[in-house]
């Protein structure tokens, strides 16, 4: 039968001469090849010590923004944790009381803003579905951790660090 | 024997003693350091700078790992195991000359524990009873995969063992002597009489088969069957935990010195250098003479590792067919052909 891709070749299989045989050669170069690797340069990257550099559009740790005066952008309007395909996002919103306005943005606020970091898949969609710019995933690998409660991020960890402190 | 010397020798064999152990201990550090530096990686550097303290602490995780002796295991045999294969790979160090005679206040102080006229015979009976430490541990591990490397280093030991002795035989020809110290002797500097003095350039082929043969009998790769991982779980140290595995690994070290060192006295001129003849003072040249011993020593112990880490291994059938159909007929022609040589031409 005619092969579809016309790419066959007929391989035939020569007896080993001597030299193939007494294996020394082949043996000389395998030695000379591992030689030129041992002066090579290590491929390793020393982490912790060390990070490898991340491409610029890296997805790492969500931060929760600050505006211009360091007022919270977040309005928990739930289109982050609607947009989730992973349901990894719950907030609970809140309304902004009579001094608060250095802290919050505008009038809707959210009190409680959880991530579940096993669930998150960082695909990114939260950050495109946020209307008012408050959330982007530019942190660093989301670190390790011995139980799985203290992968559900709150506030403390997401929200970015106030400005002038 | 003056109780001086009694002394002197005591303290002679602690010191090889000690310094085996040291070499075996850091011949792990730097079999995972070399092993790093072919695969383009850095090895350990996390205990101590560049990670040199790592074989203490390999070691004091040993120590303090459980002592697992399984049920059905023959327990006495289970513990003479590793003993004899520490025992069988330390004492081959006694015949080896590791330099010329000192001269400290009129007294000689000879640098080999003992010269015995027999010093090749010995090093083989030692060499063979390393096998039984493997073959014990293995069937008193009461374990198929340990009866099944136990097997296999046995096979493999005794094949390579006669074309060892075939090899070792064409070289007993040139020099004419058993004696350990003597051979050394007999290849002084490096260039005598228009030709080396080296027993490598007067017997290359038996040199090869000799490396050959001491990477099978060191159980090191390629010929590492024994202890097969992707076949046989672990070989014979399968059931082995805590200090008893330790030693076995250990003992692989230790006989992979020794070899290095016989085979440094044997075909690389031992403690002897070039232009060894040039410097005057007798003791220098000793203790350069031991020095070179050592560079040479390591040169072999890093060809090890170098083999190791780009060889395969080869296969059970292979292993065979190299040890009874190719190794033990050459090595009947290098008898044949050193003897029609030594006829003709000397």
């Amino acid at each position: 039968m005619e092969s579809l891709s016309n790419k066959k070749k007929q391989l035939e299989i020569k007896p080993l001469n001597f030299w193939e045989r007494a294996y020394l050669p082949a043996i000389a170069k395998g030695l000379s090849i591992t030689m030129s690797h041992f002066f090579k340069k290590p491929v390793t990257i020393k982490y912790p010590e060390e990070k490898r550099e991340f491409s610029e559009n890296f997805r790492g740790m969500h931060s929760l923004k600050r505006d211009e005066q360091g007022r919270e952008r977040c309005t928990a309007c739930g289109l982050c944790a609607l947009s989730c395909p992973a349901e990894a996002i719950t907030m609970t919103a809140a309304e902004r009381q009579k001094g608060e306005e250095h802290l919050y943005r505008e009038e809707k606020y959210a009190a409680v803003y959880e991530i579940n970091m096993l669930r998150c898949i960082f695909c990114g969609l939260c950050e495109e579905a946020c209307p008012k710019e408050a959330i982007y995933l530019d942190g660093d690998i989301v670190p390790s951790d011995y139980l799985r409660k203290d992968f559900i991020y709150g506030k403390d960890k997401l929200v970015e660090a106030p400005l002038n402190q | 024997m003056e109780l001086i010397d009694l002394l002197i020798k005591i303290a002679l064999i602690i010191v090889i003693f000690v310094i085996s152990l040291v070499v075996a201990m850091y011949s792990t550090y730097a079999e995972r350091k070399i092993a790093a530096f072919f695969q383009d990686r850095v090895g350990p550097n996390r205990a101590g700078p560049w990670g040199i303290l790592q074989p203490l602490a390999d070691g004091g995780k040993m120590f303090l790992k459980e002592e697992i002796i399984p049920t059905n295991a023959t327990g006495f045999l289970f513990i003479v195991g590793p003993s004899l294969a520490i025992l069988t790979a330390c004492i081959g160090s006694a015949v080896i000359p590791w330099g010329q005679n000192l001269e400290i206040g009129g007294r000689v102080i000879p640098l080999q524990v003992t010269d015995i006229n027999v010093g090749i015979l010995y090093i083989f009976g030692v060499v063979s009873l390393g096998v039984y430490g493997i073959m014990i541990g293995g069937w008193a591990s009461n374990n198929k995969y340990s009866l099944l490397g136990a097997i296999r280093a046995a096979s493999q030991n005794i094949s390579y063992e006669i074309s060892m002795g075939l090899s070792i035989i064409a070289l007993l020809m040139v020099t004419g002597t058993l004696s350990l110290g003597e051979i050394a002797k007999q290849q002084h500097g490096f260039w005598a009489d228009g030709y080396f003095s080296w027993n490598v350039f007067k017997q290359p082929l038996g040199f090869l088969l000799f490396i050959v043969c001491a990477f099978a009998e060191t159980n090191r790769s390629p010929f590492d069957l024994p202890e097969c991982e992707t076949e046989l779980v672990g070989g014979y140290h399968t059931e082995y935990s805590s200090m008893k595995l330790g030693f076995y690994l250990f003992a692989e070290y230790i006989n992979m010195f020794i070899s290095s060192a016989v085979m440094a006295t044997l075909y690389f001129g031992g403690y002897n250098f070039p232009f060894m003849d040039l410097i005057h003072s007798p003791n220098l040249v000793a203790i350069l003479g031991v020095v070179a011993l050592f560079i040479k020593i390591f040169m072999f112990i890093f060809f090890f590792m170098w083999v190791r880490w780009t060889l395969p291994r080869f296969r059970y059938d292979q292993l065979m067919d190299l040890g009874w159909k190719t190794l033990i007929p050459l090595a009947i022609a290098n008898i044949v052909l050193t003897g029609i040589f030594m006829t003709f031409f000397k």
